[in-house]
């Protein structure tokens, strides 16, 4: 691409940015499988609006479609920020449908759940490069924060210039390690949560204002 | 690919030069990298992918999954450095640094035992 036409793009980003800067924003809540994204959206969702956005499960590519929830409002200290809340399938670089038969799945079904968690990860990259002003980036705890999926989507996000918020989530969890977080993203500021409790969601809040408001 | 015999009891492995990929637009990088790996063999590149080229090779690979025949890959990079190109007419111009040293494979062949700033180490088995 030629010089003249990334710097055009780059102003092109920003201009679209501060123009839209009324409408709601919309902020894509990102992680790997199973990390509690869609725990987290639905926390969200009902804590301000009353509904849920989306069926969790402890299986593994439950959510294959990016799901929106419109106008959550949050009030935070006298100010008021609305988003739209977009939950988005965990991100991943391999999907094999053996791995859903061990979920008692018949072949067929997890054929297509496969299918699906492949369509949905490709729809969730695209969302991430032309339609999502911030994101939420969750992670578990409880497992290993230094993987190559951790790794691009964080440079990703970093490369658009986005705003992110990473959270740490189920720290209800025994084996939560939230400094292992806090070191794997020097550069961000890490929050910690458990979104299935409701636990520190009021920090996670005034954060979101912060970040997104 | 350079014409080669295969040699069906051993693992190919591609080391492309980054002056190689300097001359490929984004999608012919992504489809070399694909399309080596969907034949079996391990793509490792000098200088690595851009943040954007990263995204659109996980989108591109999601759609190319087929039960049975390809189940995606693994892809491992050293962690990116936080002493990066972070310059504002860097990040302006969207000129990240992205010279690290990347291994791509079939996600069935090939399994990382370890990873960290300075070493990564897989275990590569044949098909």
């Amino acid at each position: 691409m030629g010089l003249l036409t990334e710097l055009r793009d780059s102003i092109s980003r920003v201009t679209d940015r501060l123009f839209s800067a009324s409408e709601p924003k919309r902020i894509g809540i990102y992680g790997p499988p199973n990390a509690g994204k869609t725990t987290l959206a639905n926390r969200i969702a009902r804590d301000w609006t009353g509904d849920a956005v989306g069926p969790e499960s402890h299986i593994p590519h439950e959510t294959r479609r990016a799901r929106r929830k419109e106008n959550v409002t949050i009030e935070r200290n006298g100010r008021t920020v609305t988003i739209d809340v977009v939950d988005t399938p965990g991100v991943t670089t391999k999907v094999d449908y053996n791995e859903f038969l061990e979920h008692d799945m018949e072949k067929d079904d997890a054929i297509r759940r496969s299918r699906e968690a492949t369509e949905g990860v490709a729809e969730a990259m695209h969302w991430l490069r032309e339609d999502v002003d911030g994101v939420i980036y969750v992670l578990d705890s409880s497992t290993d924060p230094f993987t190559q999926v951790n790794t691009m989507l964080i440079g990703i996000i970093e490369s658009q210039d986005l705003p992110v918020l990473i959270l740490a989530n189920k720290v209800d969890l025994e084996d939560s390690n939230i400094q292992r977080i806090a070191n794997a993203f020097p550069q961000h500021e890490t929050i910690p949560l458990s979104a299935l409790e409701g636990d520190n969601m009021d920090e996670v809040y005034d954060k979101i204002a912060e970040y997104f408001g | 690919m350079p014409e080669a015999t295969p040699n069906t009891d051993g693992v190919q492995i591609d080391l492309i030069s980054g002056a190689r990929m300097d001359g490929l637009r984004s999608m012919e990088k992504i489809r070399l990298i694909l399309d080596t790996v969907r034949d079996g063999n391990i793509v490792i590149l000098e200088e690595g992918l851009s943040p954007d080229e990263e995204s659109k090779l996980i989108e591109v690979t999601m759609n190319e999954i087929s039960p049975d025949e390809f189940n995606g890959i693994e892809i491992e990079t050293y962690p990116r450095s936080q002493t990066g190109d972070k310059s504002f007419l860097g990040r302006l111009m969207g000129k990240e640094e992205t010279k690290k040293l990347t291994v791509i494979g079939p996600a069935n062949q090939i399994e990382t035992l370890h990873k960290d700033e300075n070493l990564i180490s897989a275990l590569v088995s044949r098909r």
